[in-house]
């Protein structure tokens, strides 16, 4: 196992699955950790590397008083075993051969499955990537708490059918010129495509941030039943 | 298969009045998680209704107010999302399946060994019938007193608290019997058929 330190909360966990039966983007798998004298738990976690690459990545988020979540951004180390389930969840999933345009909403840690997407869709050839134009809005906390953010730079750099918008809640950097406020109907209209354009929608955060997106985007006129959402929470996995 | 020991991890164990209450793989919650597949519908009162039926022959519908006049009863259960929270001794009010499957039978609505439950956004689960009667299941329009929220599957939601939570499906609208046991949403999936989590019957594959 190697670890990669994303923020001062979060970091990835690669992992050496042997016998990995492959999954899609988007879905998630169940760790299970077991004490020494046998007591048990179990969380899910959303997979944030693409199928097309052989180790799995997880992207875990440090949430308070969180008993799985603790351990494995502060005690858990390179070498260390870890037992896991899945792939898990077969509605929250997108592949390139679903096809576009594809919107992806996300808030804090609800980036990990979308950034499975975004990295799976980076994956295909540009032919085939300019077929499936994609947008992310993504909201973040703060510009220390954006995770993946070199690398959400580099994909949209690299490709003119990727675009990325950031919103920061909390703490703006100075002289930010982008959103600075939580997502609401009015990014949303700003920042979709239209509803005729028949985008695949998924949103991913916590309930607020899901409620919100998606009851804006129903009342923008996207149909409800393009609109895939997962909550991420500190009582909840992803589901 | 042996479960390797996590180096250090010492875990929050469950205090003393969670024991014997928290099936396996589960931890207790006291907020109540929202989980569901896409937006949450918004259907007015005025345009509710339920139906009980059968594929292709008779049913019976009920408009809100229909149904508000149906006995309503008070449960209080623990209840347990696949997801791994349990939530213990949630107030419910709602009218049990027993009532509605005898309010049908007057209308000569014959039960079969498996019901479909449908909602609104078009999210469907399966249960055996089994699990539905004797005092297991209901419709519930009320949560902690106060009419069930939107977000928590309100108007009204089907409550089946000893199995897994996304059998009780939110936004409920149609019950409907079944010779053989058809997949739902969920379970179509990769979700168990059945979903007991004292056998922890959580994916396709469990016991």
């Amino acid at each position: 196992m190697k670890i990669i330190p994303e923020t001062s909360r979060v970091r990835t966990l690669v992992l050496d699955v042997p016998e990995w039966p492959g999954h899609r983007a988007g879905q998630h798998v169940d760790v299970r950790l077991t004490a020494e004298d046998g007591y048990q738990t179990e969380r899910s976690y959303s997979i944030a590397s693409p199928p097309e690459e052989a180790r799995l990545s997880l992207t875990i988020e440090r949430l308070e008083n969180g008993e799985v979540s603790s351990y494995l951004v502060d005690d858990l180390r390179e070498g260390d075993a870890l037992e896991l389930r899945g792939p898990i969840g077969g509605h929250f999933v997108w592949s390139v051969a679903d096809g576009g345009p594809l919107l992806l909403v996300g808030g804090g840690s609800g980036i990990v499955p979308l950034m499975a997407m975004l990295r799976h869709r980076a994956n295909a050839p540009e032919s085939v990537r300019r077929t499936v134009p994609a947008r992310l809005l993504y909201s973040s906390r703060s510009w220390q708490e954006l995770i993946y953010r070199d690398e959400l730079a580099r994909l949209a750099e690299a490709d003119d059918s990727l675009r990325i918008v950031h919103t920061i809640t909390r703490e703006p950097p100075p002289h930010w010129s982008g959103y600075a406020r939580r997502i609401d109907r009015a990014m949303l209209a700003e920042v979709a495509w239209p509803p005729a354009a028949h985008p695949h929608v998924y949103v991913c955060g916590g309930t607020p941030l899901v409620e919100t997106a998606a009851e804006a985007l129903v009342a923008l006129g996207f149909e409800p039943a393009s609109i895939r959402t997962e909550r991420f929470g500190p009582t909840g996995g992803p589901q | 298969m042996t479960s390797p020991i996590s180096r250090g991890f010492r875990g929050r164990r469950p205090d003393a009045s969670a024991a014997g209450r928290l099936p396996p793989g589960q931890y207790e919650t006291r907020d109540f998680p929202v989980l569901s597949a896409g937006p949450t519908p918004h259907t007015p009162l005025a345009k509710w209704s339920f139906t009980l039926g059968t594929r292709g022959a008779p049913s019976v519908t009920w408009s809100w107010e229909e149904f508000a006049a149906l006995p309503h009863e008070t449960i209080t259960r623990d209840i347990h999302c696949v997801t791994k929270w349990s939530k213990f001794g949630t107030v419910w009010t709602g009218v049990s399946i027993d009532t509605i499957i005898a309010a049908g039978a007057e209308k000569g609505i014959t039960p079969a060994p498996f019901v479909v439950a449908a909602c609104d956004g078009g999210y469907t689960t399966n249960l055996p019938l089994a699990d539905v009667t004797g005092g297991k299941a209901w419709i519930a329009v009320g949560y902690d007193n106060a009419p069930l929220h939107p977000e928590h599957g309100g108007p009204a939601r089907l409550l089946v608290p000893h199995l897994y939570f996304w059998k009780s499906a939110k936004w409920v609208r149609e019950l409907h019997f079944r010779e053989r046991d058809e997949p739902g949403f969920w379970e179509a999936l990769g979700y168990h058929m059945r979903g007991d989590p004292w056998k922890e019957q959580r994916y396709t594959g469990d016991p």
